[in-house]
């Protein structure tokens, strides 16, 4: 969390306070320590196991399970107890601060739910067979209120530590319905425990760690996975470039640039997700033109500005058989169409142009302007934007040029280092920028 | 020898799908007879019946494809294993017998697998007969025990029980799925029975639990247990469905991104591809373990990515025809690009080290050297091994150099850690490789067999000659299959 505002501490603070102002409060008369003191152990192994989530800085136990058993055996209180547990867990990672605002945030979510399950004509203690399926209700009002209290809280911290900078990504504050809903699902797990303890007594947490564990692992890999792919497609990407130096991080800025753009008109993270990977791969069919007309000083030919011309369709051959992207692919596509319909391959226009074609469109052509080229130097961002502005409507979406540049305006964008003179053998210079649409390629006429 | 006449011997019609075909009539076999044994007897607890039947149905409509080619119905199958594993259900003691497990099961999974037909995705019978096999194995053990008057008053008995089963199912499972795979895909039973029960070891275990935990849980909760169980289950298995989804997502990345040596006119088409696929088929002779198999086809679909620095493509892309030094330097920054990915350092390393010939000359002091050109005579040929024209520039410290055996340099200059030729696998890419610079896409069985022979021949210092004769059997099973 690193050094907090004033408001941010207020509201661990208040959080802190009312958490430990309840668990002083009681009653803990008649409370099982039993159930307490297994169900706490559940919840530090849980905890100690924690997954860290792909965004860096949250993580994600299963341990809302043993809460909410806690909540139909032991009640309110008891279900505070519980949630406290967490302050025992034996991960290293969390700072002091997180540790007691976490501890301070389950205990309070587990005793809301604790209070929803009696609302709902919820009896505390050890199910039988005739509390069901009467039970289902108030517990599934129990683990809603948990599992919303938790996101709600950990919501606020996340808005109020955010990152100045960076205010309009709305990724980070959002835990997202995807982790909510998982949350509930593993919530039935609560349940199952308090019912199987009347069937093989404190065997029953035991019996539900497995599944739990394998759930866990599960998110565990998928994140790994994520990380290595990504990964690996940026390392592929920087090797397509190395052809060229002058365009080397070419693709990875076009990709910052078209997720800028993509957040700004508040595209759901899916499709930033993909256009992520559109930008990255945006120019691969570029390998497909031979390197003779890339690096071409004249004027070109009309079979060779027909090469250049089909470097989309040659970028979608290679990435065609990647499962996911399918929005993407149409971006890799089109990227080059022009808004007036003036543009390659198929000459398309207006709204007949895939949006997250439109979007790469607009964050090529500034990333080329405010690199360096052989024939001229990098151009500053301002004159970048208005040219931008100048062909706006013409050759690019004036919607997305608008969330552009006031993307850039707020964030700022960082240009590329100035071009290290390449070792004459590593990699061709090209004379010319299909990108740059403040040079447009010169065609010969008529031959 | 006797392997190749044995391999000569094994046509189509002979080995493939044999296996398969065995598990699928014991598996409808059981079938047929519970089936009977069900429709004399009358079916029990017909709502429990249905119930069960319908989770299980459920589960196969919604069946996970693992990676490695692999299927599984992990809702159903908890399902099926606790519908056997049934002991009481509110305080009712249940009495089905094994036979109605048997018919309930296999009916369920029928009815789920009907939608995945009806939208055109095959069926996978082996797969499905496999795990209805496994079912009715615990069915049998199980169900003359579940009204045992020790079991229905110890849980202890009955969880001790109940666990050694449920393991013993998921063994028969592994045991099965490996043995069809040895038949589908030529891979060594040992080998594939460890990939089987790594790989189903986490899955299996949440399988499992589920079933005792819907079993144990049906006493107290009666069918409601169902409906609670399977929400949870679906987090997970949706959790794992984008796991699996990630990984395919990735290889299919690799591959295409491979692909772009091939458009870039730096490789023949098709190249990597093929040496990927060769790469992998010899690994599998050699038995490799799966995970080790997923890099080896990283690094043989990315082996010539170093290619993409060099200003210009080398004639026809055949990188066996350069000087070793030229080998050397595309080795060196393919696995430099690779390296940036920073999660595939052993994939990486396979790519810096696919040229290294398999024996130093100088290593095992007591095999003399064979006279060698040193210069590229032999290349020009049409030779398929380059020899050492130099050394490498920019080798990393500590690595095997090739031509070490110069008197003009000391040998200590060069420490060697005994025995550390290149890794397996970059010796498998190196022979791949190699076979298909002097094969191409052609399919004539005799190019491909004096190929072979060529790799044969330099068995002596470039290839390793266990990696020949592997690939020499991949490659006469593969002219058979076409004949």
């Amino acid at each position: 969390m690193g050094k907090l505002s004033r408001v941010a501490l207020g509201y661990v603070g208040a959080v802190v306070a009312a958490a430990a102002g309840l668990l002083a409060g009681g009653p803990f008369k008649g409370m099982s320590l039993q159930y307490v003191i297994v169900l706490g152990i559940l919840v530090i192994v849980s905890e100690s196991t924690a997954t860290q989530l792909r965004r860096g800085r949250l993580t994600w136990s299963p341990s809302s399970a043993a809460m909410l058993a806690s909540v139909v055996l032991v009640g309110p209180v008891g279900a505070a107890l519980v949630g406290a547990c967490t302050a025992l867990g034996l991960r290293r990672g969390p700072s002091l601060l997180q540790r007691v605002f976490n501890t301070a945030m389950y205990a309070l979510s587990a005793y809301l739910a604790g209070h929803a399950y009696l609302a709902l004509g919820g009896k505390i203690g050890l199910p039988d067979a005739d509390s069901f399926p009467g039970i289902i209700g108030p517990f599934v009002g129990a683990a809603l209120v948990l599992v919303i209290a938790n996101h709600g809280l950990l919501a606020g911290i996340l808005w109020l530590t955010r990152d100045p900078k960076r205010a309009s990504s709305g990724a980070g504050v959002g835990l997202g319905a995807r982790l909510l809903l998982s949350d509930l699902g593993y919530a039935a797990f609560g349940l199952l425990i308090a019912a199987l303890w009347s069937v093989v007594g404190p065997f029953a947490p035991l019996l539900v760690l497995i599944p739990l564990f394998v759930a866990r692992w599960t998110v565990a890999q998928f994140a790994e996975q994520q990380r290595a792919y990504e990964a690996t497609v940026g390392a592929l990407c920087q090797a397509v470039e190395t052809k060229d130096l002058y365009t080397r991080g070419h693709s990875d800025r076009v990709s910052r640039g078209s997720v800028m753009i993509a957040r700004e008109i508040g595209m759901r993270g899916e499709r930033v997700e993909a256009i992520r990977y559109a930008g990255m791969l945006h120019d691969v069919g570029k390998l497909g033109v031979p390197t003779r007309v890339l690096q071409k000083t004249g004027k070109l030919t009309e079979e060779e500005y027909a090469a250049i011309q089909l470097h989309p369709y040659r970028g979608l051959d290679i990435v065609r058989e990647i499962g996911f992207l399918d929005e993407a692919l149409a971006g890799i596509m089109h990227h080059h169409e022009r808004i007036d319909g003036r543009g390659y391959p198929m000459g398309l226009a207006g709204d007949e142009i895939p949006e997250f074609a439109r979007v790469l469109a607009v964050a090529d052509a500034f990333d080329s302007m405010t690199s360096t080229r052989s024939y001229r130097g990098a151009r500053p961002v301002e004159e970048a934007i208005a040219e931008l502005r100048k062909w706006s409507g013409t050759q690019f979406d004036p919607a997305f040029v608008d969330a552009f540049v006031a993307a850039i305006k707020r964030d700022g964008w960082q240009r590329p280092e100035p071009s290290v003179l390449p070792a004459e053998d590593l990699a061709a210079i090209p004379a010319q920028d299909h990108d740059d649409p403040g040079a447009p390629l010169r065609v010969i006429d008529s031959l | 020898m006797s392997e190749r006449r044995h391999e000569l011997h094994r046509f189509p019609w002979h080995v493939r799908d044999s296996g398969q075909l065995l598990l699928v009539v014991a598996a409808g076999v059981v079938l047929v007879a519970s089936v009977a044994q069900t429709a004399v007897s009358g079916l029990r607890d017909v709502r429990f019946a249905v119930a069960f039947g319908v989770l299980i149905a459920f589960g196969e409509l919604l069946r996970l494809n693992l990676p490695g080619d692999r299927e599984s119905a992990p809702i159903g199958t908890a399902g099926a294993l606790a519908y056997a594993l049934l002991i009481q259900v509110n305080k009712q003691l249940i009495v089905h017998s094994a036979w109605q497990v048997v018919t309930v099961t296999a009916i369920g999974m029928i009815i789920g697998a009907l939608p995945h037909l009806a939208v055109g995705r095959p069926a996978r019978v082996g797969s499905m007969a496999s795990r209805l096999l496994c079912v009715a194995c615990v069915a049998f053990i199980f169900r003359p025990l579940a009204g045992d008057s020790a079991v229905v008053r110890h849980w202890e008995l009955a969880l001790a029980l109940m666990t050694a089963l449920v393991v013993l199912a998921l063994l028969l499972e592994a045991v099965l799925t490996a043995l069809l795979r040895v038949d589908e895909q030529r891979a060594r039973f040992r080998v594939a029975l460890v990939d089987e029960m790594r790989l189903q070891l986490p899955l299996g275990a949440a399988v499992g639990a589920s079933a005792l935990l819907i079993a144990f849980a049906a006493e107290v909760m009666g069918l409601a247990a169902l409906a609670v169980f399977t929400a949870p289950l679906l987090v997970t298995q949706v959790a794992f469905r984008r796991y699996a989804g990630i990984r395919a997502t990735y290889l299919q990345t690799v591959r295409a991104l491979a692909k772009v040596t091939e458009i870039g006119g730096y490789v023949e088409p098709g190249h990597s591809e093929r040496v990927s696929r060769l790469a992998v088929a010899i690994g599998r002779e050699l038995g490799i373990h799966e995970p080790d198999l997923l890099e080896l086809e990283y690094a043989a679909l990315m082996h010539d990515i170093g290619q993409l620095s060099l200003a210009d493509p080398i004639p026809g892309g055949a990188t066996v025809l350069v000087s070793r030094r030229d080998q050397q330097r595309i080795a060196e920054l393919g696995a430099e690009v690779i390296q940036q990915a920073q999660v595939l350092g052993s994939v990486a390393e396979i790519v810096r080290r696919q040229n290294e010939p398999y024996r130093d000359v100088d290593t095992p002091p007591d095999v003399p050297a064979p006279a060698r050109p040193e210069d590229d005579a032999a290349a020009a040929a049409g030779h398929p091994a380059g020899h050492p024209a130099g050394h490498p520039v920019g080798q990393a410290a500590g690595q095997p150099a090739p031509g070490a055996h110069r008197s003009d340099r000391p040998p200590a200059a060069r420490p060697r850690r005994a025995g550390a030729g290149p890794p397996l696998s970059s010796r498998i890419i190196k022979a791949a490789n190699a076979f298909d610079d002097l094969v191409g896409s052609s399919l004539d069985p005799g190019r491909a067999a004096a190929a072979v022979q060529q790799l044969r021949l330099d068995t002596a210092t470039e290839y390793d000659p266990a990696t020949v004769e592997a690939l020499s059997r991949v490659v006469t099973r593969r002219s058979v299959i076409q004949m």
